[in-house]
C-alpha cells in the first residue's frame, strides 16, 4: 500500500468535513470505550494482567531469537514450512511463489494487518489471482476499493447506509438495510468462495513456540473457514507475535478481547498446527508461515523496542481524541492512531510521516488503556526528537525554537518581552478582553478567540505589590 | 516516603508562562492559598519556563538548558509549587529523564522533582488540607487536564477542595477526562483537529447546565474559553486556584 502520510493535514481536514464519516466515528467511539470500561470494571485483576503481559512480552523480546527458532522447529515438526521475510517485497515474493507453485486461482483471506503492511492484495491481483476478503469489515472495504481505517474494525468509517449501497451494487437484489440481513448477504456471497479457494491466507494473533501453532481470534468464524477449507494455508505474521506457550497465549487472550471490542472473549479462538494429518477430517494439504521482519529487528535493537509489545487491539485509537476526530484514513498508511503514529515512521521512514508523531496532544489516554503498557506518548516524543536531530522538523520551527531558547535562558530579557507582549495584547483586546484576529497566530484565532491579558504580568505586579522576589 | 511538612515551609512559586502573561490572578490566588496554609512564598526572578515546549518539540538540548535554570532557581526551597499539572509533570517526570546520562545534574533534577507539586495536590496530599475558606456562587463543571490527571494522579484533590466552597455546586460532565484539544503547540499546528476536539468538550460542558468551567491548567482553559467566546457562549472559565481563593460573592 502506498504511503500517503505526507498528506496528513489535508486528509485530516477533509475527514473533518465528511459528514458520514463523522457520524460513523461518533457512534464507534462511544461504543468501544463504554464496552471496554464495563469489562475492565468487572475484572478485578485487569491491572495485574496488564503488568504480567508487559513482563512476559519483554521477556520474549529479550529472547526473541530463541523463541522464534523454537517456534520454527515446532512448525516443521508438525509438517509445516516457515519462511523468513526481511521486508515487504520479500514477503510478497514468498507468498506469490507459493501461489504459483500450487497453481492457485482464488485466494481467500482472513483479517491480517501484516498482509496490508506488505501490500499483499495488490501483488496477488497483479499476478492474476482472485482475492476475496472474508472478514465482514474487510469484505465491505474491498467492495468499496478502500483500505482499513481501523486495525480491528476496518470498515468502522462506513455508515450502514453506505454498506447498503455497496451490497446492492455488488450482490444485486433488493436493497437491504437491516444489519442482520446485510451480514447474511455477505455470508451467502462468501460461502462458495471458501470452497473455491486454493489458498487461504490468515494473520496470526499469536504464534505458539512450544506447539508451532498459530492462533487467531475472530467474531465471524471466517478465519476458520479460510484456513481449513483451502488446499494451502499461509499464515502471515510479524516476528514479534511469538509467545512461549499455550498458557502464555491465554494471558494475552484475556486482555485482547476486553481491550479491543469490549468482549470477555472473542466468539472464535482457533489454533492451527501444521497441515491436515491422516486422521483429520478437514484441513489444508500445505501449511506455511511467513514471518515478516520489515523493520522489526531494527526496532528491537533501538529505543523503540517497547512498540513490539503491541498485540494490535486498537484500544489506543479507540481512546485517542485525534483518531476520534479524523478517523484512520487521514494517517495515510496501514496503521492509524497512536500505535500507527509510532509504527509508520519506524517502518516507512521519519520523513515519510513527519506529521504522525506530531499530530498528538500527548494526553496519554492511549498509554493508560494499552493492555501491554506501551508508553506511546514517550515513544512519539522520542520520534519528534529524532526528527529534530535529523533536521526533518521544518526549518521555521527549528529557528523559532532556537530563538525562543535564546530568550528563555535570559530571564530579564524574557520578562521584559513578556511585559511588552502583555501590554500589546491588552491593547489589541480592548474593552472586550478578547482577540478575534491576530497576525502570526492564525492557528489559534481561526477557530478561537485569544483571551486578552489584563496588561501587566504577574511577575511585574508581584514585584510592585510584594517588593520582593 | 513523604515527610511531614514543617509548620512554615518555604515554597518557591513556579510562575507558568501563560499565567504570567495572560492571567496573573491565578498567581496571586495560588500565593494566597499557600500563605493561608502557612507557607512562606517566594517568587524567584530567575525563572522563565519549564522547557516543556522544547521537550515536546524534540529539542532536548533546549529542554535541558531550561531545566537547569529551573533547578538552579528552585533547589534551595523546601518545595516548588505551581498552578499547573502540565508544567509540574514536566518537572517531576521529565527532568530526571532529560539528565539520565549526567549523574550530577540527574541527582539535582531528582531532588527538585521530588519536592515539586501541583497546587491542589500540594495542599491536599502534602499539607493535608481538606477545605479552604471560600465563597463562589455558581454551578460549575470540572475539566480534568490530561497532564495532571494521568501524569500526577490529580482527580480527587481539586474536587475535595471545591466541595468546601460555599455557594458552589459541582456537576460532573461526560468525558471530563478526555483531552480538550489544546496539547501545547498542537492546537496551532493542527487547528482544525483541535477545534473539533474542543467542540466535543464544549458539548459536554453545556450539557451539564453549568455556568462556569473550572480546571487546573491555563492552556486547556484558554483553549476552551477562546472557543466558548467565539461561539458566543456565556459560560465563563476559571482556574481552580481562583475559585478556591475567592472570598467575595461572585
Amino acid at each position: 500500500m502506498d504511503i500517503r502520510s505526507h498528506e496528513f493535514q489535508a486528509r485530516a481536514v477533509a475527514a473533518l468535513h465528511d459528514a458520514s464519516l463523522q457520524q460513523a466515528l461518533d457512534k464507534a467511539r462511544d461504543g468501544f470505550v463504554a464496552k471496554r470500561a464495563v469489562q475492565v470494571a468487572e475484572l478485578s485483576e485487569f491491572e495485574a494482567l496488564r503488568e504480567a503481559a508487559k513482563t512476559l512480552k519483554d521477556h520474549v523480546l529479550d529472547h526473541l531469537d530463541h523463541y522464534l527458532e523454537r517456534y520454527e522447529a515446532a512448525v516443521v515438526a508438525a509438517g509445516g514450512h516457515v519462511h523468513w521475510a526481511r521486508d515487504d517485497a520479500e514477503a510478497r515474493r514468498i507468498i506469490l511463489d507459493i501461489c504459483k507453485r500450487v497453481d492457485a486461482r482464488t485466494v481467500t483471506k482472513g483479517k491480517s494487518m501484516v498482509s496490508e503492511e506488505i501490500g499483499l492484495n495488490a501483488a496477488l491481483i497483479d499476478a492474476g489471482l482472485t482475492v476475496v476478503e472474508t472478514d465482514l469489515g474487510e469484505y465491505i472495504i474491498q467492495l468499496a476499493g478502500e483500505a482499513p481505517s481501523h486495525i480491528i474494525a476496518p470498515a468502522v468509517h462506513k455508515t450502514r447506509e453506505q454498506v447498503s449501497d455497496l451490497f446492492e451494487k455488488a450482490h444485486g437484489g433488493p436493497r437491504l438495510t437491516e444489519i442482520a440481513d446485510l451480514v447474511d448477504a455477505a455470508r451467502l456471497a462468501l460461502r462458495e468462495r471458501y470452497f473455491q479457494a486454493d489458498v487461504g491466507i490468515t494473520g496470526g494473533n499469536f504464534l505458539i513456540a512450544e506447539t508451532g501453532s498459530s492462533l487467531i481470534v475472530t467474531n465471524e468464524g471466517n478465519g476458520d473457514l479460510t484456513q481449513t477449507l483451502a488446499r494451502v494455508h499461509i499464515v502471515t505474521a510479524g516476528i514479534e507475535r511469538v509467545v512461549p506457550t499455550l498458557d502464555d497465549a491465554t494471558l494475552f487472550l484475556r486482555l485482547l478481547a476486553r481491550s479491543a471490542t469490549g468482549q470477555e472473549t472473542e466468539t472464535y479462538t482457533t489454533l492451527s498446527t501444521g497441515p491436515k494429518r491422516a486422521a483429520d477430517l478437514d484441513g489444508p494439504e500445505e501449511y506455511h508461515v511467513v514471518l515478516v521482519d520489515n523493520g522489526r529487528s531494527r526496532m528491537l535493537a533501538g529505543p523503540f523496542r517497547e512498540m513490539l509489545r503491541c498485540i494490535r487491539c486498537g484500544a489506543c485509537m479507540n481512546h485517542c481524541p485525534v483518531y476520534g476526530a479524523i478517523g484512520g484514513h487521514a494517517y495515510g498508511w496501514v496503521y492509524p492512531g497512536p500505535m500507527g503514529s509510532v509504527l509508520t515512521p519506524l517502518i516507512k521512514g521519519l520523513d515519510a510521516a513527519y506529521d504522525l508523531p506530531n499530530a498528538c496532544t500527548l494526553n496519554s489516554r492511549c498509554a493508560s488503556v494499552c493492555p501491554v503498557k506501551i508508553p506511546l506518548p514517550d515513544l512519539l516524543r522520542r520520534l519528534r526528537h529524532q526528527q529534530f536531530k535529523q533536521a526533518i522538523t521544518p526549518r521555521r520551527q527549528r529557528h523559532a525554537l532556537a530563538a525562543w531558547r535564546l530568550l528563555a535562558t535570559r530571564p530579564k530579557l524574557y520578562h521584559a518581552l513578556e511585559r511588552l507582549t502583555a501590554r500589546a495584547l491588552a491593547a489589541i483586546g480592548g474593552r472586550a478582553g478578547r482577540i478575534r484576529r491576530l497576525p502570526g497566530a492564525r492557528g489559534w484565532t481561526e477557530g478561537r478567540d485569544l483571551p486578552a491579558p489584563p496588561g501587566r504580568t504577574f511577575l511585574e505586579r508581584w514585584q510592585t505589590e510584594r517588593g520582593q522576589s | 516516603m513523604i515527610e511531614t511538612p514543617k509548620a512554615s515551609p518555604t515554597v518557591g512559586l513556579f510562575v507558568t508562562c501563560l499565567m504570567n502573561l495572560f492571567r496573573p490572578s491565578i498567581g496571586f490566588a495560588t500565593a494566597k492559598l499557600l500563605e493561608d496554609a502557612g507557607c512562606i512564598v517566594s517568587v524567584p526572578a530567575s525563572q522563565t519556563c519549564c522547557g516543556q515546549p522544547a521537550y515536546n518539540a524534540g529539542d532536548n538540548d533546549a529542554a535541558r538548558a531550561l531545566a537547569k535554570q529551573v533547578i538552579t532557581a528552585f533547589e534551595d526551597y523546601d518545595y516548588l509549587v505551581g498552578p499547573s499539572g502540565s508544567c509540574m509533570a514536566t518537572i517531576r517526570h521529565d527532568f530526571p529523564v532529560l539528565f539520565a546520562a549526567d549523574r550530577n545534574w540527574r541527582d539535582r533534577a531528582e531532588a527538585v522533582a521530588a519536592k515539586s507539586w501541583e497546587l491542589t495536590s500540594f495542599l491536599v496530599d502534602i499539607l493535608g488540607i481538606t477545605s479552604v475558606q471560600a465563597r463562589f456562587d455558581a454551578v460549575a463543571t470540572y475539566h480534568d487536564s490530561c497532564s495532571g490527571l494521568r501524569g500526577l494522579g490529580i482527580k480527587g484533590q481539586p474536587r475535595q477542595l471545591l466541595a468546601g466552597v460555599e455557594g458552589l455546586t459541582l456537576r460532573e460532565m461526560k468525558d471530563s477526562e478526555v483531552c480538550c484539544g489544546f496539547g501545547g503547540t498542537f492546537c496551532v499546528k493542527y487547528p482544525e483537529i483541535s477545534v473539533k476536539i474542543v467542540d466535543d468538550k464544549i458539548r459536554n460542558i453545556r450539557a451539564t447546565g453549568a455556568d462556569i468551567l473550572i480546571g487546573g491548567d491555563l492552556g486547556c482553559l484558554m483553549n476552551i474559553a477562546g472557543r466558548l467566546t467565539r461561539i458566543g457562549s456565556p459560560i465563563r472559565v476559571y482556574h481552580v486556584a481562583e475559585v478556591l481563593a475567592e472570598t467575595r460573592l461572585a
